[in-house]
């Protein structure tokens, strides 16, 4: 560990937490229909739209009503990104003729985008047309971030309403995000990193001469090994930097190229690297403090924020400590920091960012159920590569994804309160919502279904030859493997451990079921949640009332994660990557 | 029954009962009603099952088998014994009762006025009959002609006998109680088997126990933590057939009945029956489960001025003699016109006359008094000696008297009358022979230590509203002495039902008591209605709880007892809860620890053997439902704290202290274990 590699941590923390309060602002006033700066441009678009649409912007819908728009609008787009898919090579801006999407890689592309999961069993620069990628993809990073932060916005209402039945107007809100949010700061994200060297072109990709050619061994036709000699290489282009904010921003996190934020036309400078990780954050931290302001508990925004930059920093630490420590079995080798490297474990990662810049894009892409990343978990360091298991594990509520991560949050608050709410002797209260066994039922639905999710698909696929025959690295490192692709998928955080091959029917269609229990099944408990607090009396707060404020709420919060969260996968990761971390210590590795 | 006490929760009657109750609640069809025993009990059925094809085939684990599951089905019988425990309690005092309920004969009166005997069960509503003294009443009902003393020990305890008249508040007589002198009519109110005794019987017995909101939001919390654990033990097998390192049943139940919330799942409902058991202590009958919940949540507390805030009625407080008179003269002759006033009012002034001067007033005799009456229309009272006229009265009425007579009324009783009433106070004006001795201050007595109280309550979050028919004036200066946040004065009837609905609109929760047929809708609006056993039928029925003392300082002890069982509840929750780290670190390492010596480095606790380490777990987690019981049937200690010191103090106790305690009890079972050789 150097200073330099804390120093970024410290800022990047930093930033963050300057970021919280104007972000939620900001989108306290956008779903409230406060007026805002942007208004003289965008009403006019706004109206225009609903005009357009037939969308009534007075018509506030219930909770059953909300969540039927949001299947009904998700279900047509997946459609059409899969129809886009299977059809791109008819359609225009291919200059690779690359043919149509296979049925089970299309489905379950169509399924990780419509999620907001972004799993790729592809590389993009292989498999995607520009416009597949423009229409399809981008398209999808937009709305599917869209959708989480208006559910979440529907939450926060749920709290704060009172004897109500009404959450607000689906279309509204996705219109109002894409219009006030989405688009203006990707605009400008976008160009910002064209500034930094991010390409934006629909050229064919170009045919370089290498300066110094190189031999590579492999198989030939007759299976002896053959040296080849490589002089040229294809560099592929693309509109990369309209796909490249919203990839961070929306916590998406589907890279361009197979190699996403490593590779240097996604994530060029030190510079591009900070904003990417700073606009991963943006979005999850500010809805705290929207959270807070719109329920009229600032201080309640800012507890829940205290918990996830607690669990973030604990995370960082660990990964940073872990990955600077190095691989103990290579000895002889030099693996201090030193002016000349940053020392640590460097395989699998980029040596323009060393290990800080890696650890904390790995960190913050998996508490944030982006899945964006700029170098390989699956070479990390057993407990290296453990923290962003865990983070996805915890339900991704350490900021998490935009929307996803305040609603998964919620839940825990919910199950905080509840636990613990008895111990000051009245019935458990969440900010003047009573806690009852409806909330408590779906609650517990919520934490279910990425459990099961999880647990169920992974039991299968150890112990059955179409899931074991995947594994790279057998014994606890291809458990961690296992574990991970379905915690990603259920978790919709999308990113890969790498290592497994998951591009087989089997991987291809669990995961997209898994993806597809982990968000809608997820989200209508939790709209079902913000249907019956709406209706619900608040109660004045008193003496007497739970507090949902300060450094002990923080802390029962924090408890409630790791306890009820986390201990639930100790069994499965004692196998899996402790157990590969104390072999390696013996002298053992996978 | 006499009083009830404390009943000693290791009765030796109750126990004995419970443990024979403990095994026959083992029934699946009963246990299936608490789903995290259940798992409990399909996993003692299935190393049961295993362990006896184990000796069947001279195969597999039997030693360690055998001890795992023992200890299994200890927890079950367990969790059985405390349910058992809980109600046992109910049980003994349901049989005393049920001696009260014994059938009675009934003159029943016929609709030509001849009356015809029919044993108690046969009434119902509606039916008319006598009832003289010697006789038990044989059904709950109202009197509706006559005046009587009832012995209501059968149902309260107390044996001082209590007035029953017909018309007013005291005209609700219950089945069971008995006449001791006079006779009454009274009409029968309720059917066979819904007798307010049948009721209580019920209650005690937790026969017709419900479980409460609370309950149920807790028991979902239950099953659902213990599907998610079921799902990490039973997917751990197939992670653990990959690795190489399988499981046997006995290790892997053992680790899901120690992760599942198995001791909050076994003490749960004994915290309840407990919890209503404590008001039955306390001699309060809660007629739901709901009610005792809603009173730990209650926002708002309407109290009764006369009894509750102060002691019962107003008292002579001090003398203040006109210029020229000694205060002793003045409450002479005070004590003189009072000595024949049988108000509460009227003693209290003999009584400061002889307890500041020691006069007793025993002369009067001699002097051929005729005592002069209080009447509305005079607004005075007095009494004509010898030679002497005596008269105490109204300010305003004794002024025209002495008028009358020629008399000034001196400035400085203008004052002092005006000084008594602006402190709350009403004063009286006594004169003789026409002239003004001076006045007397009657003023209500606030309760010792209901000031603190109030505070106390004001740190919980709960204010106090003072509910009287005083004046404003009055009103507030007793309101501000005694502490409460607000007050309603000249209150009637419709007032407290406006300010109830006006404080629930707010989204609060309010309890109030009250007697009165005018109480009743009231007391069925309030969240949390408590109606005095000497009031109304019509109010013990509008009411959610009765209480038999009759005592309006009740409601504070009601809510006390509210908190204190959610106080409970979130306790155990939370130190259930809380345990499961521990158990992980006995058991994990020592599952696998065979296979992969490594992973011994998460032995944290040094437990011996794999063994000892799974059975030492599996012992704690058994034991710890038995210590725990007396807490569940006691509750925890409540302490009128605001909610934050509250919780930092139970989190620290239960979340922390259930975080550590297991694996220092863990560890102190391994060494036992161990150091006996059992494994």
């Amino acid at each position: 560990m150097t200073v330099g590699g804390w120093f970024q941590i410290a800022l990047y923390l930093l930033v963050i937490f300057l970021i919280t309060k104007p972000m939620g602002v900001f989108l306290a006033k956008v779903f409230s229909r406060e007026k805002t700066f942007l208004d003289p441009v965008l009403r006019p678009v706004e109206k225009a739209v609903y005009r357009l649409c037939g969308v009534d912007e007075k018509r506030e819908m219930r909770w059953t009503e909300y969540a039927v728009a949001m299947l009904a609008f998700s279900g047509v787009s997946m459609t059409l990104l899969y129809l886009i898919e299977r059809t791109q090579k008819w359609l225009p801006l291919n200059p690779q003729k690359l043919p149509n999407v296979p049925p089970f890689l299309a489905f379950g592309t169509a399924a990780s985008f419509t999620t907001n999961t972004n799993w790729q069993a592809y590389n993009g620069e292989t498999t995607m047309s520009y416009l597949t990628q423009m229409a399809g993809l981008a398209y999808h990073n937009f709305v599917s971030a869209a959708v989480g932060i208006v559910l979440a916005i529907a939450l926060v209402r749920g709290i704060a309403r009172r004897e109500t039945d009404k959450l607000g107007n689906f279309w509204v809100d996705m219109t109002r995000c894409l219009l006030w949010v989405l688009l203006p700061v990707c605009l400008v994200a976008s160009l910002v990193l064209v500034s930094q060297g991010v390409i934006q072109n629909f050229h064919p990709y170009t045919q370089a001469q290498l300066i110094s050619p190189h031999w590579v061994q492999a198989p030939g036709a007759d299976g002896k090994p053959t040296v080849e000699k490589i002089a040229r290489q294809v560099i592929p282009e693309g509109p990369v930097a309209s796909q490249e904010a919203i990839k961070e921003f929306g916590t998406n996190g589907g890279g361009f190229f197979g190699a996403n934020s490593a590779h240097p036309f996604e994530n060029p400078t030190p510079f591009s690297n900070f904003l990417e990780l700073a606009l991963i954050f943006a979005i999850p931290s500010g809805l705290t403090f929207t959270l807070g302001r719109m329920t009229g508990s600032e201080r309640h925004g800012w507890a829940v924020w205290t918990a996830m930059a607690f669990l973030f920093f604990v995370g960082v630490t660990a990964t940073y400590w872990a990955e600077s420590q190095g691989n103990p079995l290579f000895h002889g080798v030099d693996q201090h920091a030193s002016a000349l490297q940053p020392g640590g474990n460097m395989e699998g990662k980029e040596a323009r960012f060393g290990d800080a810049d890696s650890v904390l894009f790995a960190t913050v892409t998996t508490d944030a159920s982006c899945g964006a990343v700029n170098s390989t978990f699956d070479s990390y360091t057993p407990l290296g590569g453990m923290v962003p298991l865990v983070n996805i594990l915890l339900g991704e509520v350490v900021f998490g994804g935009v929307g996803a991560g305040l609603y998964g949050m919620i839940v825990f608050v919910i199950l905080a309160v509840f636990i613990a709410g008895l111990m000051v002797g009245r019935t458990p209260e969440y900010l003047g919502k009573k806690i009852e066994a409806y909330e408590v039922k779906m609650a517990m639905l919520a934490i279910l279904i990425l459990t099961v999710t999880i647990l169920v698909f992974s039991a299968i696929a150890v112990t059955q030859p179409f899931g074991v025959s995947s594994i790279t690295n057998p014994g606890p490192h291809g458990l961690t493997q296992v574990l991970y692709a379905y915690a990603s998928s259920a978790g919709n955080n999308g990113s890969a451990f790498a290592g497994l091959n998951a591009n087989t029917p089997w991987y291809n269609a669990s995961t997209a079921l898994a993806q597809l229990l982990g968000r809608f099944f997820m989200i209508i408990p939790i709209l079902a949640i913000a249907g019956s607090l709406a209706g619900k009396k608040t109660a004045p707060e008193s003496q007497g009332t739970f507090p949902v404020t300060g450094p002990l709420f923080s802390t029962l919060l924090v408890a409630t994660i790791v306890i009820v969260g986390a201990l639930t996968f100790f069994p499965a990761l004692s196998l899996g990557p402790i157990l590969e971390h104390l072999m390696m210590t013996a002298g053992k590795i996978f | 029954m006499a009083r009830r006490t404390e009943q000693q929760l290791t009765d030796r009657r109750i126990v004995t009962r419970a443990i024979a109750d403990a095994f026959r609640k083992l029934r699946p069809q009963t246990i299936l009603r608490n789903p995290v025993m259940f798992v409990v009990e399909v996993g003692a059925a299935l190393t049961t099952i295993q362990l006896g094809w184990n000796l069947l085939h001279h195969g597999g684990e039997i030693g360690f088998g055998f001890q795992i599951t023992l200890w299994l089905w200890f927890t079950v019988l367990f969790a059985n014994f405390a349910e058992a425990m809980a109600e046992g309690r109910g049980k003994a005092q349901a049989e005393t009762l049920r001696k009260a309920r014994t059938e009675t004969p009934a003159r029943r009166l016929r609709a030509d006025g001849s009356t015809e005997m029919v044993v108690s069960t046969a009434l119902h509503a509606g039916d008319v009959v006598m009832v003289t003294a010697g006789e038990f009443i044989p059904g709950d009902g109202e009197v509706v002609e006559g005046v009587a003393s009832v012995d209501e020990s059968a149902i309260t305890g107390e044996s001082a006998p209590v007035i029953r008249e017909a018309g007013g508040d005291r005209s609700a007589v219950t089945g069971g109680t008995r006449v001791l002198s006079d006779e009454i009519r009274v009409q029968i109110t309720s059917n066979p088997g819904e007798t307010f005794l049948d009721r209580m019987i019920g209650l005690v017995e937790g026969a017709s126990r419900k479980k409460t909101p609370n309950e149920v939001a807790l028991n979902i919390l239950l099953a659902g933590l213990t599907i998610i654990f079921l799902l990490a033990v039973v997917t751990l097998e197939p992670f653990a057939v990959y690795t190489g390192a399988p499981q046997n049943l006995f290790v892997l139940i053992s680790l899901l009945v120690c992760l599942i919330p198995t001791t909050i799942g076994g003490l749960l409902s004994a915290i309840g029956i407990a919890g209503m058991d404590r008001l039955i202590q306390r001699n309060v009958i809660a007629l739901s489960g709901r009610a005792v919940e809603a009173a730990g949540d209650v926002d708002v507390l309407l109290l009764d001025k006369t009894g509750t805030i102060t002691l019962g009625n107003r008292q002579a407080t001090a003398f203040f003699p006109c210029p020229g008179v000694e205060e002793i003269e003045l409450a002479r002759t005070a004590q003189l016109a009072s000595l024949a006033d049988e108000t509460p009012e009227g003693r209290s002034i003999v009584v400061l006359a002889k307890e500041k001067y020691g006069l007793r007033g025993q002369e009067l005799a001699q002097h051929n008094p005729t005592f002069i009456p209080f009447s509305a229309q005079t607004r005075m009272s007095g009494v004509d000696l010898d030679a002497l006229q005596i008269r105490k009265g109204a300010p305003d009425a004794i002024a025209r008297h002495v008028a009358a007579r020629g008399n000034p009324v001196p400035e400085e009783a203008q004052r002092a009358v005006r000084d008594i009433s602006s402190e709350g106070g009403t004063p009286l004006l006594v004169a003789a022979d026409g002239r003004l001795l001076g006045a007397v201050a009657l003023t209500d007595i606030v309760k010792g230590g209901i000031h603190e109280r109030f505070g106390q309550l004001r740190a919980m979050g709960i204010r106090t509203v003072m509910i009287t028919g005083d004046n404003p004036l009055t009103a507030a200066f007793i309101a501000r002495q005694a502490g409460v946040d607000d007050f309603l004065a000249e209150a009637k009837p419709e007032d407290k039902m406006r300010l109830i609905r006006n404080e629930q609109a707010k989204g609060k929760l309010v309890a109030m008591t009250g007697d009165g047929t005018n109480d009743a809708p009231a007391l069925a609006q309030a969240d949390v209605g408590v109606a005095m056993n000497t009031g109304t039928q019509a109010a013990k029925e509008a009411g959610n709880m009765v209480d038999l003392d009759s005592s309006p300082t009740k409601l504070i002890e009601i809510v006390e007892i509210g908190k204190q069982l959610l106080i409970t509840r979130g306790a155990l929750t939370t130190f259930s809860v809380a345990n499961d780290v521990a158990k992980y670190f006995a058991i994990l390492p020592a599952m696998f620890a065979a296979a992969f010596p490594q992973l011994e480095v998460l032995n944290v606790m040094h437990l011996a053997s794999p063994e000892s380490a799974v059975l030492s777990a599996v012992i704690f987690n058994a034991l710890i439902i038995v210590a725990l019981i007396p807490l569940a049937l006691r509750g925890v200690r409540y302490r009128p704290l605001g909610a934050a010191a509250l919780l930092k103090r139970n989190l620290l106790i239960y979340g922390l202290g259930g975080v550590v305690a297991p694996f220092v009890g863990i560890k102190l079972i391994d060494l036992l274990l161990t150091h006996l050789r059992i494994v």
